[in-house]
């Protein structure tokens, strides 16, 4: 139990070394006009895990704007549409999207409106409205428009997706910060954090900084074994449970 | 105090779960009952996916019946060989049960699958339990009421394949409390309820089995066949999370206690039509829940689901 514990922090660490070794080389190349980074590379979900923040900060190399785009591992995920029938209301048409980000989140030091034209924001897919999806089925663009708002609506309620953006302050014109919350749902996997510096309606400057939101400890431990050894999983699972049981009942046997 | 639920990935408070475990589970040491029927929309209601309400509610009910079974054990109250029997057709409704619930899951009609045999199986019982038990109560203030017959004979106990029950004394056919077994097992895959509250009826009245042995018997089988629920349902939909299932049982253990303690204190019929009005009412609830318009009518699921 302990070394799959500890298998899995050691690989979580290693592949954030990796990471950060490329992250590194990839903003030498941006000729450091913009350097940003995290009070944190990994967030690990202990049993006590209620949410937390990391503080992205940096800074750059003279005045201009700063648009900070968090995305979380892409995976598929399907939406249904609930229709009365027989006076209930039961799920019945359904759409798939392919590359759903798990988590969203925008924070820029202007409004985005204000901040560039819309080729450069779905270029980099800053907003919602320009987030990427990739829906599988060709369904009529009225009925996808409606799917992907209820993704979107319904990724918001779950707290996974911003309401509004976040801010990004500056200290003096070169020094910015921002802090980034991550709620308790936040699912685990790699995080991309990207770092863009904006200049005359251009991002001349961008720099992607790795997160890993990774489960540590018992609860890593418990859902390793459900996903990987189910069975092993049943079976404690059923041990424990009649170990409990026959416990319960022998302790309380007076009455 | 936050707790982190591994595989519903999400964080409860610890003591918020810990009290609807005691709650119910004093419901159940009061009535006699496991007390799924409860649990399993108390779950969904704080926000745990219905899948893994039903998954873990199975898990936490084999710890709830072994503890229920010692106390019948001890005074001789079980019906092994019945009992037997009752799991021969228990586990294969479980894995029929586990095979639809993956069906509907990939098909995303569990939830609606889920709420409609709560409807169904809540209402009918819980509206028959309610007729019965104040009838006994009017009859109790009237006690010039005949006594029904004792032993009737319907086309069910001409089935072949008999059997003999000496602890029972019964001779029946097997394919009886294999079928009752069946449909109980089929329950806790589906409702991740014991059935107990369909059982103990079944026994009583399709299989004439003596009273004091019913409660002690369908606990038995009821561990064997959440059991393989809990199994099949981490094995094939992994949808069953530990840490839940261990909060929900330490306060369920407790409050039974203090469940049982009071249920001495009331007498038969009117347990009776207290159960069966929280049963109602539940029942009532979740019909509402499926015919009024939801706030949102989209729905999200994550992964190939």
């Amino acid at each position: 139990m302990v070394s799959v514990a500890k298998r899995r922090a050691v690989q979580a660490v290693a592949a954030l070394g990796g990471l950060l070794l490329g992250g590194t080389v990839a903003a030498n190349v941006w000729a450091q006009q913009l350097v940003a980074d995290l009070s944190s590379h990994l967030i690990a979900i202990t049993t006590g895990f209620t949410g937390t923040e990391v503080v992205l900060f940096g800074t750059t190399d003279g005045a201009g704007d700063v648009a900070i785009v968090v995305t979380g591992p892409r995976g598929s995920a399907t939406v249904r549409r609930k229709e009365r029938i027989a006076g209930m209301w039961i799920n019945t048409d359904s759409a798939r999207f392919e590359q759903v980000p798990g988590f969203y989140t925008v924070a820029t030091s202007r409004p985005l409106d204000q901040l560039v034209g819309r080729p450069v924001l779905e270029r980099h897919q800053i907003g919602l409205p320009q987030l990427q999806l990739g829906p599988r089925e060709t369904l009529d663009p009225q009925e996808l428009a409606a799917f992907r708002a209820a993704l979107i609506r319904n990724k918001q309620r779950a707290g996974l997706y911003a309401l509004t953006f976040g801010q990004v302050a500056f200290l003096g014109e070169r020094l910015f910060r921002t802090n980034i919350y991550f709620p308790a749902n936040v699912p685990t996997g790699l995080y991309n954090v990207e770092a863009l510096l904006i200049r005359d309606g251009e991002v001349v400057s961008a720099q992607t900084t790795p997160l890993v939101v990774s489960k540590i400890g018992f609860s890593a431990e418990v859902y390793d074994i459900a996903r990987h050894r189910p069975i092993t999983y049943g079976v404690v699972a059923v041990v424990g449970a009649i170990a409990a049981g026959w416990a319960a009942g022998a302790a309380f046997r007076r009455v | 105090m936050q707790v982190y639920l591994p595989i519903a990935e999400m964080s409860v408070n610890a003591l918020l779960v810990l009290g609807m475990g005691w709650l119910v589970g004093f419901l159940s040491g009061m009535f006699g009952v496991g007390g799924g029927f409860l649990m399993t929309p108390l779950l969904i209601f704080i926000g745990v996916p219905p899948a893994i309400a039903v998954g873990t509610q199975a898990n936490q009910l084999v710890a709830a019946s072994v503890s229920g079974v010692l106390a019948h054990w001890r005074r001789g109250n079980v019906d092994v060989k019945l009992g037997v029997v009752m799991l021969g057709g228990g586990v294969v409704g479980t894995a029929f049960g586990v095979w639809i619930f993956g069906i509907l899951q990939r098909l995303g009609q569990i939830d609606i699958a889920i709420t409609l045999s709560y409807v169904f199986f809540l209402g009918t019982i819980g509206g028959m339990m309610l007729v019965e038990s104040s009838r006994a109560i009017v009859r109790r203030r009237a006690p010039t009421a005949r006594r029904g017959k004792l032993h009737r004979h319907i086309w069910l106990h001409g089935l072949p394949f008999k059997m003999r029950f000496h602890r029972s004394k019964l001779y029946i056919s097997a394919l009886l409390p294999a079928g009752i077994g069946a449909v109980g097992g089929m329950l806790v895959a589906i409702m991740g309820i014991g059935g107990g509250f369909l059982l103990v009826p079944a026994m009583i009245y399709l299989l004439n089995m003596p009273a004091g042995l019913v409660a002690g018997t369908s606990l038995f089988q009821i561990i064997f066949t959440t059991a393989a629920a809990t199994l099949l349902q981490a094995a094939t939909n992994q949808t069953v999370d530990a840490m839940l299932a261990l909060l929900l049982l330490i306060g369920g253990v407790i409050g039974a206690q203090f469940g049982t303690k009071a249920g001495t204190r009331l007498r038969g019929e009117q347990a009776r039509l207290l159960l069966s009005c929280i049963v109602v009412a539940v029942a009532l609830k979740l019909a509402w829940d499926l015919f009024s318009r939801p706030a949102d009518l989209f729905t999200l699921t994550m992964g190939a689901g």
